[in-house]
């Protein structure tokens, strides 16, 4: 069933939802936000999209497949806890560099960790959600 | 010496690719990896013989006490050279047995990481990193010998070996743990330095017993050996690698680690001497009962390694001196049989020694090879194999019967050198069907360079004194003088250990007439052979499996809301407690609430009560919606905006799977009588009731608000971070979410299974 006004809507929407789901991973550190909910929010995107569109669309708007970001987003959250190894500290002790970004404030292996976070919940919800709505 | 340990690793990591890349030259380029770690520790035997101890270590989990600490001493140093020097050869001479095996990259991947965890273990100085290592070796262990996947065989032995030497492992671990209570650390020179603490323990026997139930099934003691002739199923090069120079060692090395923490009591000396003579005669006398050329090499091994135990178990001088020297001759000449009978096997297709013969004319250089290892496991002059065999008669001189014993299981040891290193290459020539041509350099070069390496260090014993005189002053505490040459003099003892070497070799020919007999006594005693240990070990097995299927038929029905009922009904109990007069429910005191609160709460009752009395699938999961931001809303006015907007996202998607779920299932009926409902009504109230208590209760603790308070000074100045929560999630309680986000990727991979992976052929 294929509504016109929700596929416009959803179009529309899609970007935005995704540019603040990345907002908020980007402040999480700072002010309300994080990996966790910001790849939540990002899945919610491609829900609205696979609702509107049908699956194969939202498939085709995320490029990859969503396992794979399961897989990304774990090594890469697994990988920021090697920068505490390699500065001679315990595994997953933050580093920082001393460079403030706008949004962001300072850049450390937790904000590494949190991208990691972010992908490997994206990655899980739409594997969960593109497994259920389609049909094979 | 960190990344010595981890290049393994990542050599683990590239070797399929790189396998990819290179094609058939990819073992000769892979072996650069072990030799290159075999040069660097080469380049510490001057110091070491000198010595010297070299330390290196760095915090890995500091409040536990867990630090990645390693040490490189006399004893690490000779197995560190063993494990890297042989699995150079081995590397090659995979690439050559497994040429065109489309699984041949991740032979090399495991084999490469094998090495690394084995190096691991040998260099730990650590209790708890040492563990870590040991069991990845049984891991890696598991994957080897279940190379052949496809065949069942193959398959039963991993999952023994894996089953044996993990449940060692788990007895280890305990034993581990509480050493570091005794000593109330996990250093190991530390705890050396405490030794006087640890044996006067009340803990000490518990602490030796559970250490020698690790070792044993690792180094497959009798009555655990039988994993060992079982995992004859792995690839020969994983057998001459793993299963007869290095990691069946592991056990023999970890009780030679602990040797100077554990040794000198009653109990070390009887369980280690005991349970090592008898594997030692035992399993020497079940290698003359096999036909399969690598059976009888896994059990000539089963039976070293109880020499080995023997002599760590007796801990004098000479009995520590002789198990450094053995160490190191049988892990040549045993690795290097083991590649002939890989060599053999490629070439004939057949293990069989009673249809091998004459091969000496189709494996010129195989028979040089077999020939050099054999003279050492027989221990023969001028080998490093006599040295060994002399070094430990001169040790058991003092203990007449386990002499006795050594002598009678080196006469079979040496029945089984004549039969691998002569039978098979004398005698007529055999037409060998299907001939796969020439043997590769890749095969023979193991064989030849170990048998050689074997001649060398024999007759040029005195160059390593010094490296095994630290080694066994390691394990003894105390100096060990050490004299290797092959002509010890006229002393009395030498004399009598070399007359003993004349009678060993006397007795073994005499075995060997003897051979065809011995396999005569094989076949009527086999009724008792079908029934050794391993056979209950199948029993065990058998019966544990059908209890799990006992209880998963009762517990695991299938009804998903039966589950719920159990979950919820057993949480029950909890709640009467808290309920209870004196609980720290009592008093309940309550805040101020707002209007707006309030009037949220009502929203939230009332689409509950909507849920419930709706029959609309669609219109229930919409008040569930409702529910879920009700409550969100109540945590942004109690200012947690984080845990709000969390519960929105999620709240929005469980809308939507839902709708998909529901999507599928049938039309809404009324399945249940109003009796099962209102028992359902009572429980889920019931439910709803512990819940309010346990909130109630976690909220009288004080000690929650002291974190709370101490991650909100700390969140800017040691986190970088002014939004606590955020601060919680991916630094001060990173590891918790770590495992969050696996157990998260693990149920999406389960929910993806059950929809959309099915066997072939069936229908949706």
């Amino acid at each position: 069933m294929f509504s016109l006004i929700l596929s416009t809507t959803a179009r529309a929407i899609m970007p935005l939802t995704l540019v603040f789901s990345v907002y908020l991973l980007m402040r999480g550190h700072n002010a309300p936000g994080g990996g966790f909910v910001g790849g939540l929010i990002a899945a919610v995107a491609f829900a609205i999209a696979s609702l509107a569109d049908g699956v194969a669309t939202a498939r085709r708007a995320l490029v990859v497949d969503p396992r794979r970001l399961m897989a990304v987003g774990l090594a890469l959250a697994l990988a920021s806890g090697f920068g505490g190894v390699a500065a001679g500290q315990p595994f997953l002790t933050g580093q920082w560099a001393e460079v403030m970004v706008p949004v962001v404030g300072k850049i450390g292996t937790p904000l590494v960790f949190d991208v990691g976070v972010y992908l490997a919940v994206l990655g899980v919800s739409l594997t969960m959600l593109f497994a259920l709505s389609e049909e094979d | 010496m960190l990344y010595a340990v981890l290049a393994g690793f990542a050599g683990a990591g590239i070797a399929p690719l790189a396998h990819r890349a290179l094609g058939r030259a990819s073992g000769w380029v892979l072996a650069a990896i072990p030799l290159a770690l075999t040069l660097y520790f080469a380049s510490f035997l001057p110091a070491v013989s000198a010595g010297e101890v070299i330390r290196w270590s760095r915090a890995w989990v500091p409040s536990l006490g867990v630090v990645l600490s390693f040490e490189l001493d006399g004893l690490g140093l000779i197995f560190a050279l063993l494990i890297s020097g042989i699995g150079t050869l081995i590397v090659v001479y995979a690439g050559g047995y497994l040429a065109g095996d489309p699984k041949l990259g991740r032979l090399y991947a495991l084999l490469l990481a094998f090495m690394a965890s084995m190096l691991g273990l040998v260099l730990s100085a650590n209790l708890i990193l040492l563990f870590v290592f040991w069991e990845l070796t049984s891991i890696t262990s598991y994957l080897l010998i279940g190379h052949k996947h496809e065949s069942e065989k193959a398959r039963k032995a991993a999952l023994q070996a894996l089953l044996v030497t993990v449940t060692g492992g788990l007895a280890l671990l305990a034993g581990l743990l509480l050493l570091g209570i005794a000593g109330d650390s996990f250093d190991l020179p530390l705890l050396v330095a405490r030794r006087d603490l640890i044996a006067a323990h009340p803990l000490y026997p518990a602490i030796v017993l559970l250490v020698a139930a690790g070792a044993f099934t690792k180094s497959a003691q009798m009555p655990l050996h039988f994993w060992l002739p079982g995992a004859m199923e792995a690839p020969t090069p994983v057998s001459a690698y793993l299963h007869s120079a290095t990691m069946v060692k592991a056990g023999v090395f970890l009780l030679a680690r602990l040797a100077p923490l554990l040794a000198g009591s009653v109990l070390w000396y009887g369980l280690l001497v005991g349970f090592g003579t008898l594997t030692m005669v035992v399993s020497a006398f079940l290698a003359t009962q096999q036909t399969d050329l690598k059976r009888v090499l896994a059990y000539t091994t089963v039976s070293a390694l109880g020499t080995l135990t023997m002599l760590i178990g007796l801990g004098t001088p000479a009995a520590l001196k002789a198990a450094v020297v053995l160490v190191g001759a049988h892990a040549l000449y045993k690795a290097a049989l083991f590649m002939v009978a890989g060599i053999v096997d490629h070439k004939t297709g057949t293990r069989d020694i009673l249809r091998l013969s004459g091969l000496r004319t189709a494996l010129p250089i195989t028979t040089v090879g077999a020939g050099l290892a054999a003279l050492s496991a027989g221990g023969l002059v001028p080998f490093s194999g006599f040295l060994a065999k002399e070094t430990t008669y001169a040790a058991l001189i003092e203990f007449p019967w386990l002499l006795a014993a050594s002598v009678l299981a080196n006469a079979f040891g040496m029945l089984v050198a004549l039969v691998v290193g002569w039978r098979i290459f004398t005698g007529e020539s055999q037409v060998i069907p299907d001939d796969p041509g020439p043997v590769p350099v890749a095969l023979w070069q193991g064989p030849l360079l170990l048998g050689i390496a074997g001649l060398l260090l024999g007759v040029f014993g005195w160059m390593g004194e010094g490296i095994v005189a630290h080694a066994a002053s390691d394990m003894a505490g105390q100096r060990v003088p050490v004299k290797l040459a092959l002509w010890q003099g006229f002393e009395f003892e030498a004399l009598l250990a070399l007359g003993l070497s004349v009678f060993t070799l006397l007795l073994g020919l005499a075995f060997y007439k003897a051979h065809g007999l011995l396999l005569r006594l094989a076949t009527s005693l086999d009724w008792l052979y079908q029934r050794g240990p391993y056979r209950l070990f199948d029993l065990g097995l058998a019966a544990f499996v059908s209890l799990a299927k006992w209880q998963t038929q009762i517990l695991q029905h299938g009804y998903l809301r039966y589950y719920i009922l159990t979950v919820v009904v057993t949480l029950l109990p909890i709640g009467v407690l808290l309920a209870a007069p004196g609980s720290p429910v009592w008093p309940v005191t309550f805040g101020p609430v707002g209007l707006f609160e309030t009037a949220l709460v009502a929203v939230v009752l009332a689409s509950t009560a909507f849920v419930m009395s709706t029959d609309s699938r669609m219109a229930a999961v919409a008040g569930l919606g409702g529910v879920g931001y009700g409550v969100a809303l109540l945590y942004l006015s109690y200012g947690a905006p984080d845990l709000a907007l969390t519960q929105f996202a999620i709240e929005t998607l469980s809308v939507v799977i839902f709708v998909l779920v529901l999507y599928r299932l049938p039309e809404f009926r009324v399945l249940t009588t109003r009796a099962q409902r209102l028992r359902d009504a009572v429980i889920a109230t019931s439910a709803g009731a512990v819940m309010t208590l346990l909130v109630l209760a976690a909220q009288s603790q004080s000690g929650a608000s002291r974190v709370s308070g101490f991650f909100a000074e700390q969140s800017v100045p040691a986190a970088m971070g002014r939004n606590v929560v955020n601060v919680i999630l991916v630094d001060f309680r990173s590891l918790d979410t770590l495992g969050e986000v696996v157990v998260l990727v693990v149920a999406a991979l389960g929910v993806f299974a059950l929809l959309k992976l099915r066997p072939e052929g069936e229908a949706h």
